[in-house]
């Protein structure tokens, strides 16, 4: 089974206008960034992103939301964005925030086949509105809904021909779900082996749910927090 | 004297027992891992997607792909574990942490907690806050009593969009500790110098104190 493609460019040439698209990473830790450059090259336009986080404003999703490219974030939390804070507080983007929890079910909801579930998270607050909700245990549960997408992007550290997938450290985040529930799953990675070189026992992300995958030509993985200690 | 970031920091740490999975928030909750005592067995997990959350790192450390919730660049330590965000939210929500330590914007007396959002102002979003209020058992908000111009932060109705519905039960601010049941803040430990009039010229909400008040030991 082959699922490399040549490049970014060539991975996500049929992503049309108004694709929704989710975008694996958590703040820019293991963000698909080549994929992300690949989308600025082809000017596509009128996005709606399923997110974490919505980048820095030179980094990430950031770059495409300077270009306008972006419609729609679907987040738990954007703090780190001006020019996002003024195209939404303006008008320009739309936004839904949900609870990181709720977003990442969401994301492994639609991976295991598995239409709805029921959560306590948000319970009592804005976001329940006009959400069914219901009693178990004599506690209540809001009713949220897999997400659909037309393509999941995301970021892996190893990855084979095939598409097994193994992520390193905290950058595996949301990519791992994203990669189960993406209508068309595209995968970069920082080193492709050949099928047969990864151990079977550490693959974390199986294959078959992988349609394209390249080697990102370059990673700047840049810091948003740098804490050193002294020490 | 109204207690310093660092000492409400101390404070909590004093509710570390050994064999606590623990989840700190950003900000004054960041600092409890500063004081877990030496040879206390506590593992910090990072919602993001990590058990066994270490120091910063050294220079040379410093790695793109460790970091926590609050995007820091972390280390690991021996016994360290790795896993997604969905895994993560399953200990959230399954109640395998034993104690949650967050800020907030406002508490009320009914244990409603606001953190998330200003309306109009700043859009942040909640990140993990709500599925935590929702689900964690051993909750303490840490905040300062009052905001920055003055006002309690302990109301009868949080007036800010919530985050949770009664699901807090215990508060520390820099002026005392609160225990919250039956619709009223209930004041258990007090700042040393802090005058009960203090306490009560900063809590709008309704406030009832222990006849076993004890003082916050710095």
């Amino acid at each position: 089974m082959n699922k490399v493609v040549t490049n970014a460019d060539e991975a996500v040439k049929d992503i049309p206008d108004n694709a929704v698209l989710m975008l694996g990473g958590f703040g820019l830790c293991g963000i698909p960034e080549n994929s992300i450059a690949a989308l600025i090259r082809k000017g596509v336009k009128g996005l709606t992103c399923i997110s974490n986080n919505a980048g820095v404003d030179d980094f990430g999703i950031g770059l495409m939301l300077k270009t306008r490219q972006v419609k729609k974030m679907i987040s738990s939390y954007v703090g780190e964005n001006a020019e996002f804070e003024r195209q939404l507080l303006s008008g320009e983007l739309e936004v839904e925030l949900i609870p990181q929890g709720t977003l990442a079910t969401r994301c492994m909801m639609a991976g295991y086949g598995i239409p709805a579930f029921f959560t306590p998270a948000g319970v009592g607050t804005e976001i329940a509105d006009g959400k069914e909700t219901r009693e178990f245990d004599g506690k209540e549960y809001l009713m949220e809904y897999a997400f659909k997408s037309d393509f999941a992007i995301v970021k892996a550290w190893k990855g084979d021909t095939a598409g097994n997938l193994i992520y390193r450290g905290t950058a595996r985040n949301f990519n791992p779900m994203m990669a189960m529930a993406g209508e068309i799953t595209i995968v970069e990675v920082e080193e492709l082996v050949a099928e047969g070189e990864l151990d079977p026992n550490e693959i974390h992300t199986p294959g078959i749910f992988v349609n394209r995958i390249f080697k990102g030509e370059k990673y700047e993985k840049r810091i948003e927090q740098r804490t050193i200690s002294k020490q | 004297m109204a207690l310093t970031k660092e000492q409400i920091a101390q404070r909590i740490a004093r509710e570390l027992q050994s064999g606590y999975y623990v989840n700190l928030g950003i900000g004054i909750p960041t600092l409890v891992a500063n004081y877990i005592p030496k040879g206390m067995d506590v593992v910090l997990q990072s919602e993001n997607g990590l058990l066994g959350m270490g120091p910063f790192p050294t220079e040379e450390k410093v790695d793109a792909d460790l970091i926590n919730a609050g995007k820091q660049t972390i280390t690991i330590l021996p016994g360290t574990a790795f896993f997604d965000s969905a895994y993560s939210f399953g200990m959230i929500r399954s109640q395998r942490i034993d104690l949650t330590v967050l800020g907030a914007m406002e508490v009320s007396e009914n244990g409603d907690i606001a953190n998330w959002k200003i309306p109009g102002k700043l859009i942040k979003g909640m990140g993990g806050a709500m599925d935590l209020v929702a689900s964690a058992r051993n909750i303490i908000v840490t905040m300062m009593q009052t905001n920055p111009k003055g006002e309690s932060k302990l109301l009868s109705n949080c007036s800010l969009p919530l985050t949770g519905k009664k699901c807090i039960q215990r508060v520390l601010t820099d002026l005392g500790f609160y225990i919250i049941h039956d619709g009223a803040f209930h004041l258990v430990e007090i700042a040393p110098g802090v005058t009960i009039d203090e306490i009560k010229a900063k809590t709008l909400g309704k406030l009832v104190v222990s006849a076993d008040l004890k003082t916050i030991e710095v």
